[in-house]
């Protein structure tokens, strides 16, 4: 485990409104920007409808928080996978998942996209060289 | 080892406060370190001091406090998962103008850092929940 900077991952595996999950995981995943980690965040299962375009909540009165998620790119949270079984069994694509993107101080503040396309299988590794993994 | 437990669900409706509390309970007994306990999502309710179990049943609040004390463990609640919940100590209930507070005094209130820093910390951070 390398000194001082741990691997955190964050995995959303819940709908958005169903359940306070969503909420309260992005809440952790906001405030943990602020500790110089290196963070990472999955939607696979219904997780990748908090993520999905043009979320309306106005008929069940519930807070729409996705705005949010667009947000990460400027707390430096630019690792966001999208598992593509998930989209797949669910009849998504890339092109119903929002545009989050990030800008990249390496490449002159290039805006670039945050969104990974992942298999359940890569995701299996990349979950293997976490520190930490909080999923919900 | 050095853990980092965190439990999301509330007392009684599910067992992750039970697990974790036996868990806690079984790596302290083999000399093993809790660095911190953090409750969040509905297991912020693990620390109301008002609850009254049936007799014959366990009272996992007072499990808890019972198991802090002998260990001196650091039992955190995540306030903001906590203020949605109405649960509050003295403290939080004066700076909000509540008129009662239901905190259990061997559990104390701060901010989801705590979490992240127990990460850190932690050899090992085990989530108990769905």
């Amino acid at each position: 485990m390398s000194e001082g900077i741990k691997k955190f991952m964050f995995v959303n595996t819940k709908a958005p409104y169903g359940t306070v999950y969503a909420l309260e995981s992005l809440e952790v995943v906001l405030i943990s920007a602020a500790f110089d980690q290196s963070v990472s965040l999955v939607f696979c299962d219904d997780g990748i409808f908090q993520i999905a375009n043009n979320q309306n909540t106005e008929a069940s009165g519930m807070k729409n928080f996705s705005p949010a998620y667009k947000a990460l790119g400027d707390y430096d949270i630019n690792k966001i996978y999208v598992e593509t079984e998930s989209l797949e069994e669910r009849g998504l694509t890339l092109d119903n998942i929002m545009a989050l993107t990030y800008e990249d101080e390496d490449d002159d503040w290039a805006e670039k996209s945050s969104i990974i396309p992942i298999t359940r299988a890569e995701l299996a590794d990349l979950m293997d060289e976490q520190d930490v993994v909080i999923s919900s | 080892m050095k853990f980092t437990l965190l439990i999301n669900e509330g007392p009684y409706q599910h067992q992750a406060s039970d697990t974790a509390y036996q868990f806690a309970k079984a790596a302290l007994e083999k000399g093993h370190e809790i660095y911190r306990v953090f409750f969040y999502n509905d297991g912020v309710n693990n620390a109301t001091r008002l609850a009254i179990p049936p007799q014959d049943d366990r009272n996992i609040t007072e499990n808890w406090a019972t198991l802090a004390k002998e260990h001196e463990l650091d039992m955190v609640v995540c306030i903001a998962a906590a203020q949605r919940r109405g649960m509050l100590d003295a403290d939080e209930a004066g700076r909000q103008g509540k008129d009662a507070d239901n905190i259990h005094p061997a559990f104390r209130i701060s901010g989801l850092g705590q979490l992240v820093e127990g990460g850190i910390q932690a050899d090992r951070l085990l989530t108990f929940g769905d």
